[in-house]
């Protein structure tokens, strides 16, 4: 009988993952995937959007278009796992159970845990990337500031990359001689690598964009428009971006397969639940101090769906594990961007930045659709 | 010179950036010359302070460890 194998989300992980465990597992496995949208969304590109380079409709493809003939779709929102019974429930009241289970759920944002943050623009969801664009179109000159507000959050080096294009799309505008640009690092860096911190610094020195070390953002004041660390500093702005707080998904905590902020306890290795058999997880979800990023979802998907073939077909765990493997693009504005290479055993490397990689960015986000979710891409 | 330490901060179970913040902001309250002292059990601790130090001017007088808990010792820089 075909074992069933349940991903919980159609981000890239769980999209990919259902593709090469229906692929590989062929009639010895039923893949399902529950999504409460049924809408895939390439969030690398909200960053483009938030300063007017993207159609934020061409980010959105139907789910139903990325996944095999053979793999069931489930438009709705899952409530519960029980990792006993092997049973998730969804909101409808339907009930799947599984053989093996992947949880693919991604994080979300929470913007409302930092006191006096309502309002203040994002660029961590597509409302938020329209939003920060339109109040960008009627900017016409102050202090613009980009903070952290938690970590880990989603994509390392998005706030560098904004802070880029921000001073490219200010230039193109005119205004960028009546605007400050200010840049402020939860690290004593500019990014948590040194080696790219090292790179990068110098570049935003030159566009005289002002970064400020051992900000961790706590609150903000919008009235008096201050923005307050846990280190105590206050700064003003006329415009503020920040990076969200991010926690795991509500389903993770109220099924207790995750840690206080929603994280799934997950072996780095071998993406296993720690405390769950037939249970891995990968991307945003889990706890693996590592990247949350795309490329971290896509090559943690290969890792996961070869052992759930292997365990739906009765064979041993496959000896290849996920070997921490990251690689990003980093766009330092000018058409010029640089990417960053490394894994658990060898330290991050980056290039000089170049047009070259702007190009392969730019190429890799058009492509996309055609390749990552179909397993086309190692 | 008196080497009373005016003040002592528990961070024990924090985790980054928690242990570094929590002291940048004590530090704040303190005099030119004054010294504090920090507990932490976060070992990313040792080069976040060894750099906050350096990046703000203030001394890491001191930086050891025994039996995991880590203790530092920071000096206000003068004026």
């Amino acid at each position: 009988m075909a074992s069933e194998v349940v991903i919980l989300g159609g981000g890239v992980g769980g999209t990919l993952c259902a593709n090469l465990v229906a692929r590989q597992a062929g009639e010895q496995a039923h893949v399902t995937v529950v999504d409460a949208t049924g809408v895939h969304v390439y969030q690398p590109g909200f960053l483009y959007v938030a300063v007017g380079n993207q159609r934020p409709a061409a980010l959105q493809h139907p789910e139903a278009s990325l996944l095999r003939h053979d793999v069931t779709l489930i438009t709705e929102r899952a409530c519960k796992v029980d990792p006993v019974d092997q049973k998730v429930s969804l909101e409808s009241g339907r009930t799947l159970s599984y053989d093996q289970l992947l949880l693919a759920t991604g994080s979300r944002t929470m913007m409302e845990e930092v006191p006096g943050a309502k309002g203040v623009h994002d660029f961590y969801t597509m409302a938020g990337a329209i939003r920060l664009h339109q109040a960008l179109e009627e900017f016409e000159g102050g202090t613009i500031v980009l903070g952290v507000a938690g970590i880990p959050y989603k994509c390392p080096p998005a706030p560098v990359e904004f802070v880029f294009l921000l001073d490219d799309y200010l230039r193109g505008r005119g205004i960028r001689d009546r605007c400050e640009i200010k840049l402020l690092s939860p690290l004593n860096r500019a990014f948590t690598i040194e080696a790219t911190s090292k790179l990068v610094q110098p570049i935003l020195a030159e566009r005289g964009i002002e970064l400020t070390g051992f900000f961790n953002v706590e609150s903000v004041d919008p009235v008096a428009r201050t923005v307050t660390s846990l280190e105590g500093e206050t700064v003003e702005y006329d415009l503020l971006v920040l990076v969200p707080p991010h926690r795991g998904q509500q389903l993770i905590s109220d099924s207790g397969l995750g840690d206080d902020r929603g994280w799934v306890p997950t072996d780095k290795n071998t993406l296993k639940h720690v405390n769950h058999q037939h249970v891995w997880a990968i991307g945003d979800a889990t706890n693996i101090p590592i990247s949350k990023s795309g490329s971290v979802a896509h090559y943690e998907a290969t890792v996961a769906a070869a052992e759930i073939v292997a365990e739906a077909k009765g064979e041993p765990a496959p000896t290849h594990v996920y070997d921490g493997k990251v690689m990003c693009f980093l766009e330092t504005g000018h058409g010029q961007a640089t990417t960053i290479r490394f894994d658990y055993d060898h330290a991050p490397v980056s290039p000089s930045p170049s047009r070259f990689w702007h190009w392969a960015k730019l190429l890799f986000n058009k492509t996309y659709w055609h390749t990552v979710p179909q397993g086309r891409l190692p | 010179m008196s080497i009373t330490i005016a003040v002592s901060l528990d961070l024990k179970g924090l985790s980054c950036p928690l242990p570094i913040a929590r002291t940048a902001r004590a530090m704040r309250d303190l005099g030119p010359g004054q010294l504090l002292e920090a507990f932490a059990t976060d070992p990313g601790s040792v080069p976040d302070f060894k750099a906050w130090s350096k990046a703000t001017g203030n001394q890491l007088v001191e930086s050891d460890e025994e039996g995991g808990v880590y203790r530092f010792l920071l000096q206000k820089k003068e004026g």
